[in-house]
């Protein structure tokens, strides 16, 4: 779950990071009434879930209340992206001496999350990582036990800062990690952490991300800070197969299906899912030179009207020419239950299975049942004994009119 | 779209147990996918829901021997006491 910028200010101002004085407004004379409580030039930021906001004309500089409520009057009206705001940030225009870039995230490799500090702040941290690798620090924290000033110290220390500034940076590192694994954040960043004349550190740009799963959880913390839960918080507007197979998964509690599409256009339709298989095979099947065209997810023992569902979404999407059915094995969802969801998709779509499926390669319970029924199909299939990387070449190979 | 209710499984009822209310009652009840449902005359069978059948055979334990088959069209073979 994504967070606006004046929901993520929130977030880190509970943390117990420093802010700059700031106000949300919806309406102009909100903003007018914000800027005026700060005193001084104020920047009038557009709200809305997406990048390029400067570009676009959705930040502003204003020097008086009444020039602040002017630009959020034309902010509020202006489409970005796609996106309309669902307010302006007033921010102080903050005396900067330095900015500089914090960040912990989670690290799927080292199954840890990992801390990020840079004296380098206010640009795209992944360039300064690549330009300039001395001026980042990266520290990994456990998961189980109290998160230590120290390790952020030993991070925010290995870019080279010393002295009062390193304890100040410090403490709003340490209170971020602190907010990422309290509030089970994908990704807790500020960007910039800005050193003012005074030297004191304070957070002048967030961005927040919740695991999904999490929100439930914090529910009353999300209420706490203005967050609407009922509001979709998605990059993009999810499509009609995306919509759909939401939908089907819905109206039935056997079992889970997902399917996404945004960004894929090709050829081979994915039924996949499993213990991380969906990932591990969509990879596959792309490392195999196959262009796949959907992410699909889909275990939990699925009744067959279910699997039929999500096979009959992702045969009728534009280009789609085979599907492959494939699952890591650790999954406990029935074999035959699938196969006679996706048989029954091609049949019912007038489609020949054995053509349409272009491996079938679901280990699993009751897997014996489910390779008579490919049998009868006519449909290729294949057990453990051939790893998920075999299985998407052979799709591959078939969609590319190879070896069949 | 083509009628494929039934495309992998067949279940069939005897004419006797298939007017038996109390049975009607128990098939109901015993099956995880609703592939019986009891009326005021017996059991009816839900066409649209017997490719869900697990073969849990649930509903050959509830009736009496022989009453009730279940049929895997995919084989040709049966489930039945």
């Amino acid at each position: 779950m994504r967070f606006y910028e004046f929901e993520s200010r929130r977030l880190v101002e509970r943390a117990g990071i420093p802010v700059t004085k700031y106000g949300f407004a919806k309406t102009a004379d909100e903003a007018r009434a914000a800027a005026a409580e700060i005193g001084g030039p104020v920047v009038v930021k557009s709200q809305v879930l997406t990048g390029g906001r400067m570009k676009a004309g959705g930040v502003k500089f204003a020097d008086t209340p009444g020039e602040a409520a002017e630009h959020a009057e034309a902010i509020l009206g202006l489409e970005i992206n796609g996106h309309m705001p669902v307010g302006v940030l007033v921010d102080p225009k903050a005396e900067v001496e330095q900015e500089y870039y914090a960040a912990v995230l989670w690290d799927g490799r080292a199954k840890r999350p990992m801390m990020l500090f840079s004296d380098m702040g206010g640009i795209d941290i992944e360039q300064v990582a690549e330009e300039h690798p001395d001026h980042v620090g990266r520290g990994h924290i456990s998961n189980l036990h109290p998160i230590a000033d120290f390790r952020a110290k030993e991070t925010v220390a290995r870019c080279g800062m010393t002295g009062s500034e390193l304890g100040r940076a410090t403490r709003v590192l340490a209170g971020l990690a602190r907010l990422q694994r309290d509030y089970d954040m994908t990704l807790a960043e500020i960007n910039p952490v800005a050193r003012l004349a005074d030297g004191s550190f304070v957070a002048l740009d967030a961005h927040m991300e919740m695991e999904d799963e999490a929100v439930g959880r914090h529910r009353k913390v999300l209420e706490s800070i203005g967050v609407d839960l009922s509001e979709p918080r998605e990059d993009y507007e999810p499509s009609e197969f995306e919509r759909n197979v939401k939908a089907i998964d819905s109206a039935d509690h056997r079992g889970v299906i997902q399917g996404k599409d945004h960004g894929f256009h090709g050829n081979l339709g994915l039924v996949i899912g499993a213990g991380g298989g969906s990932l591990t095979l969509t990879d596959a099947v792309r490392s195999q030179g196959g262009k796949p065209a959907n992410y699909a997810e889909i275990g939990g023992n699925p009744s067959v009207a279910k699997s039929k569902g999500l096979a009959m979404e992702v045969l009728k999407k534009d280009g789609v020419e085979k599907i492959a059915v494939m699952m890591s094995i650790v999954s406990n969802t029935r074999v035959d239950i699938v196969a006679r969801g996706v048989i029954k998709a091609c049949l019912e779509l007038g489609k020949d299975p054995a053509e349409t499926i272009a491996i079938f390669r679901i280990p699993g319970a009751w897997e014996e049942e489910g390779y008579k029924i490919l049998d009868k199909y006519g449909v290729e299939y294949a057990d453990r004994t051939t790893s998920m990387w075999d299985a998407a070449g052979t799709a591959v190979a078939k969609i590319q009119g190879g070896a069949q | 779209m083509a009628d494929l209710d039934g495309t992998f499984i067949e279940v069939e009822v005897t004419s006797d147990a298939a007017s038996d209310v109390e049975l009607a009652r128990k098939l109901e009840e015993v099956c995880p996918v609703d592939i019986f449902a009891a009326t005021d005359s017996g059991v009816e069978i839900v066409r649209g829901n017997l490719d869900e059948c697990v073969l849990c055979e649930l509903c050959l334990d509830a009736a009496p021997d022989g009453a009730v088959v279940v049929r895997k069209l995919y084989d040709g073979t049966e489930l039945k006491r």
